[in-house]
């Protein structure tokens, strides 16, 4: 079988329990908040790490394989790693950390190619540089090119653009989408920029404490969460609970509060289900008062750039919507203290069945007692 | 001047720093990388030497060296002679109290290397011996010879432990620095005198190499 197999488990010191795979050719994005496991995952990957339980195969070998007590070292691993600080050689140069890499090549053949490789990424002028001499989008490169010097089975991508300003950031998200789509091997990239995933990967795989919530092409995993804690992880602002009311003759509704509020709502989900849904932002309509599916206090207001935001509280308990609307010079947003109603139209309301499994449908964004340092002390050296 | 018991500790000097190099590079590096329970006993004992008074550990070590213990009475078995009172005695003791002088530097320079750079080593295809040969020792020689330079140094002059453990026996166990002494107890002052000055001169020559090569030579880092 060709490609990248990974199947994790264990339950501490870092909890992980994800099985994916990645084709040749395809760009997997684990995205998910620090401590969410990716880095871990990507640190398995490479042969740094040795979770309890598991198995890894990359195109064909077995790599990893707790059951049979089989664990490959990262030197007898064909796998290339970008490094987030980039982790180059300080005492070579440019093209002598790419021929640390290329020790499989006869010793006369190892110069031509890493010229070759810089070349590929550009850099062939700035050879003979030390990194400490160069930018760091020009010392990302030389990592990539490093990377790729050992005609690895598996390109793993740490953060990689973390360390580069935003603006640079554009011109490598270029370079890494050409040379990637010219590699016919399996890409795993850890990021927590949602964007950069949806820019440069295939599909996403959402983790968060070590588990996949969702795994899925991007557009879909941001626009179709299929939990409120992937709804959460995808940056989605007004979860709200339910419950599924079916009624032959007015279709699908969500009961919320006192309300009954028309959705679209997938045909999987069953009468009477407890059910998690949520409604963009933006797509929030203020009413008169009296017309609304909701009314709420405001207690924030915020002009940022073209948007106005607006935090409402819907009492009586701590609930609240996040409400953008388009700034205009024309007329103020309410101000903080103003009662105001709105309404959720059917057509930008996205229903999720709430995932009864402990702890899954109560993430706490910031909080998790998973430490990916743990990781980075049980080092293979 | 007793150029015979100079020639000594040259010699006993170099054994130690060779016999301790790669001890130093293993252990230190062990030290620098690893986790393991019990670090802390480890690296206290590898210190001791610093601040244990240098008679204490004379004692024990010919203690150790009686034919009553059982390191003394394997070397007599192995070698027909005692071991205290020997050269080899007196390497040995060596040896120990420069422990923390050789493994100490050595380990500093090894925890400077950030650890993922030893991890893209590793993803590189290095084996742990290539990426000790390739990527350790180029970042951290300046500590290496700093841990090589104190070790001969603190050789030359270490006094108490050596009178301990070799006595004043020429040419077998009388260091410079015990001939030193002996002059002295002979009222030699001219001998006693210049021999000081050599060491002073050597340990003088030393310590400023160690310093300049800490100050020039410090391992790069990242910026």
């Amino acid at each position: 079988m060709s490609g990248l197999s990974v199947r994790l488990e264990q339950a501490g010191p870092i909890p992980l329990a994800v099985a994916f795979g990645a084709a040749p050719g395809e760009l997997l994005a684990l995205f998910g908040p620090s401590g969410s496991g990716k880095s871990t995952i990507l640190r398995a990957i490479a042969g740094l790490y040795r979770p309890r339980s598991g198995h890894i195969t990359a195109n064909g070998a077995v790599w990893f394989d707790a059951a049979r007590d089989r664990f490959l070292p990262p030197w007898q691993r064909r796998v290339g790693l970008v490094f987030q600080s980039y982790a180059l050689f300080p005492h070579l140069s440019a093209l002598g950390n790419v021929m640390v890499a290329l020790g499989h090549l006869p010793r006369a053949a190892r110069r031509r190619r890493a010229e070759e490789l810089l070349e590929q990424v550009h850099l062939a002028a700035l050879a003979e540089r030390r990194p400490a001499t160069l930018s760091g989008g020009e010392q990302q490169r030389v990592a990539l090119a490093r990377a790729l010097a050992r005609e690895p089975h598996v390109l793993l991508l740490d953060e990689p653009f973390s360390a580069v300003d935003r603006s640079r950031r554009e011109s490598l998200y270029r370079e890494l989408a050409h040379i990637r789509h010219r590699l016919a091997i399996p890409a795993v990239l850890v990021t927590h920029d949602l964007e950069e995933a949806r820019l440069l990967a295939d599909r996403i795989c959402l983790l968060d404490h070590g588990r996949i919530l969702q795994d899925g092409p991007p557009a879909e995993v941001v626009a179709r969460p299929v939990s409120a804690a992937a709804a959460r992880t995808v940056g989605h602002r007004n979860i709200l609970p339910g419950r599924l009311v079916r009624d032959p003759g007015s279709g699908a509704r969500i009961a919320w509060r006192d309300r009954l509020l028309a959705a679209e709502v997938p045909r999987s989900i069953p009468d009477g289900a407890a059910v998690d849904w949520t409604i963009p932002p933006h797509a929030v309509e203020l009413v008169s008062s009296g017309a609304g599916d909701a009314t709420g206090t405001v207690i924030e207001r915020l002009r940022l750039g073209e948007t106005d935001i607006l935090r409402l509280a819907l009492g009586p308990d701590d609930a609240t919507l996040t409400v953008h609307l388009p700034a205009a010079a024309a007329h103020e947003a309410p101000p903080p203290g103003t009662r105001i109603a709105c309404r959720f139209p059917a057509a930008a309301i996205h229903v999720m069945l709430r995932n009864e499994l402990p702890g899954t449908d109560a993430v706490d964004d910031d909080g998790g007692g998973m430490d990916e340092t743990g990781a980075r002390n049980a080092r293979i050296s | 001047m007793d150029w015979t018991a100079l020639a000594l500790s040259f010699k006993l000097g170099a054994l130690t720093v060779a016999l301790l190099l790669p001890l130093g590079i293993g252990i230190g590096r062990l030290l620098a990388t690893r986790e393991f329970p019990g670090k802390g006993l480890v690296e206290a004992l590898i210190a001791l030497p610093l601040i244990l008074p240098p008679t204490v550990l004379g004692y024990y070590l010919l203690v150790a060296f009686g034919r009553a213990a059982p390191l003394g009475a394997l070397w007599q078995s192995v070698f027909g002679h005692p071991l205290a009172f020997s050269f080899e005695g007196l390497l040995f003791a060596s040896l120990l109290f420069n422990l923390p002088f050789a493994i100490q530097p050595i380990q500093r320079g090894f925890e400077a290397i950030a650890p993922d750079i030893r991890e893209a080593a590793a993803c590189c295809g290095l084996r742990p011996l290539a990426v000790l040969a390739r990527v350790d020792l180029p970042l951290a020689w300046p500590s290496v010879l700093t841990a090589m330079v104190l070790s001969f140094a603190h050789t030359l002059g270490e006094f108490g432990v050596v009178l301990m453990v070799g006595g004043n026996i020429p040419g077998e166990t009388r260091t410079v620095a015990i001939a030193i002494y002996d002059r002295v107890q002979a009222f030699d002052n001219t001998a006693a005198g210049i021999m000081s000055a050599v060491l002073l001169a050597i340990s003088l020559l030393t310590i400023a190499l160690s310093f300049a090569l800490g100050r020039r030579l410090l391992p790069p880092r990242r910026p």
